[in-house]
């Protein structure tokens, strides 16, 4: 399609000698993923990725794409080819079934044992010890 | 504070300004052209950066009584501008571009590292916030020069003729002014000469580092005269076109 802008020359395909470019195989710069830390200590999070023939030229582009309208101390960038991912027609493997209560804490009811435990060997609970270090003065 | 004084610091600071403010401009009209869209946006952004620093030195000169920023970019003539005739070229090819940033942006940040020092407060102030933003300028230049000066054949000989090219124009940048002993006497700068030498200090190790060679000395003529207002062929038509919808109505409210 030709551009608008007399500027533009965009590559035709159908011209000799680039007819064998194809969309399947390009002969192009690779992806790298890129992620982003707000402050120093944070976790970097990932914001999305550039184009570019090598780490270096990736890095200063990320810097401007993702860098420059938010607070930013750090950003790492890494090949995507270097990402290893679960396949989605495996997602199924992340299903919890309602049936594994027992494998999460919320299911234990334990305090009464634990205050039994506490009046047996006359532990007094962390609430009643502060309570009476300081004595209501009323 | 005597008019001398005044005068000399002007001078400097309409240099640094409208060197910033053409380049920035130049720069700009790769807006939508870049190679691909992520440099596109790093370039512009650049671009834009050094027009945002052109404003804040207008700014200080208007506080030393010159007229409001916008007058000051956008009415006067090409006699009045104080840039160097680097800044001033079109873009060319990208590889001219990119070199073009290499030698100015490496120019600057010496030369901002330098006014950090200066006894001008203001002056100091300003270059010590933007030495981030030049670093960063820098950075994307230096790492465009290595990657294609180090790339195959066609790259490195188009960034070295893009060198050739510029060469004797970056020079252009170090001409000095005509307060160069009142700049060192008050300690605002310490002159042209001593930047050059810094800026030839850094950029050759770099440029080796690209496989690539300045010209052999006995070839340097530095293209001289932007700083007292004489310019090359490409500056009017660039005023022109950036001072157009301004110029329309230089009263309006924007």
């Amino acid at each position: 399609m030709k551009s608008l802008d007399p500027r533009v020359n965009r590559i035709n395909p159908d011209i000799e000698g680039v007819s064998n470019i194809s969309l399947e195989n390009p002969d192009e710069w690779i992806t790298y993923e890129v992620f982003h830390q707000k402050r120093r200590g944070e976790q970097h999070i990932h914001v999305g990725i550039v184009h570019a023939p090598n780490p270096e030229i990736a890095l200063i582009l990320a810097k401007e794409s993702f860098g420059r309208r938010r607070q930013t101390a750090n950003i790492w960038v890494v090949r995507s080819s270097d990402v290893y991912s679960t396949s989605y027609d495996d997602q199924d493997i992340f299903m919890t079934t309602p049936e594994k209560t027992y494998r999460e804490a919320s299911d234990y009811y334990c305090m009464d044992r634990i205050r039994k435990y506490q009046k047996e060997h006359g532990i007094v609970n962390r609430k009643e010890l502060k309570e009476a270090k300081e004595p209501d003065t009323k | 504070m005597n008019s001398k004084y005044n005068e000399a610091l002007k001078e400097l600071l309409y240099k640094i300004a409208d060197d910033q403010l053409i380049i920035g401009h130049r720069n700009s009209e790769w807006t939508g052209l870049g190679p691909i869209i992520e440099e596109d946006i790093a370039f512009s952004s650049i671009a834009q950066d050094k027009i945002g620093q052109s404003r804040h030195f207008y700014e200080l000169l208007h506080k030393l009584g010159e007229k409001n920023p916008d007058i000051i970019a956008f009415t006067r003539s090409e006699k009045d501008f104080r840039c160097c005739h680097l800044v001033e070229y079109p873009i060319g090819e990208y590889d001219f571009s990119l070199m073009r940033n290499f030698l100015f942006n490496n120019s600057e940040h010496i030369r901002f590292q330098m006014l950090c020092g200066s006894s001008c407060k203001e002056l100091s102030g300003l270059a010590k916030k933007y030495t981030g933003e030049i670093k960063y300028h820098i950075m994307h230049a230096d790492t465009w020069v290595n990657q294609l000066g180090n790339a195959d054949v066609e790259a490195n000989s188009r960034m070295q003729s893009a060198l050739n090219e510029c060469w004797n124009l970056a020079l252009g940048i170090f001409e000095e002014g005509p307060y160069l002993e009142i700049l060192r006497e008050e300690k605002i700068f310490s002159g042209e000469e001593e930047l050059k030498n810094s800026w030839l200090e850094v950029i050759i190790p770099k440029l080796e580092k690209a496989s690539l060679k300045i010209p052999d000395t006995n070839t340097w003529e530095p293209s001289l005269g932007g700083r007292y207002g004489y310019h090359t062929e490409y500056l009017k038509p660039l005023l022109d076109e950036m001072c157009e919808v301004f110029r329309l109505d230089p009263e309006a409210e924007w």
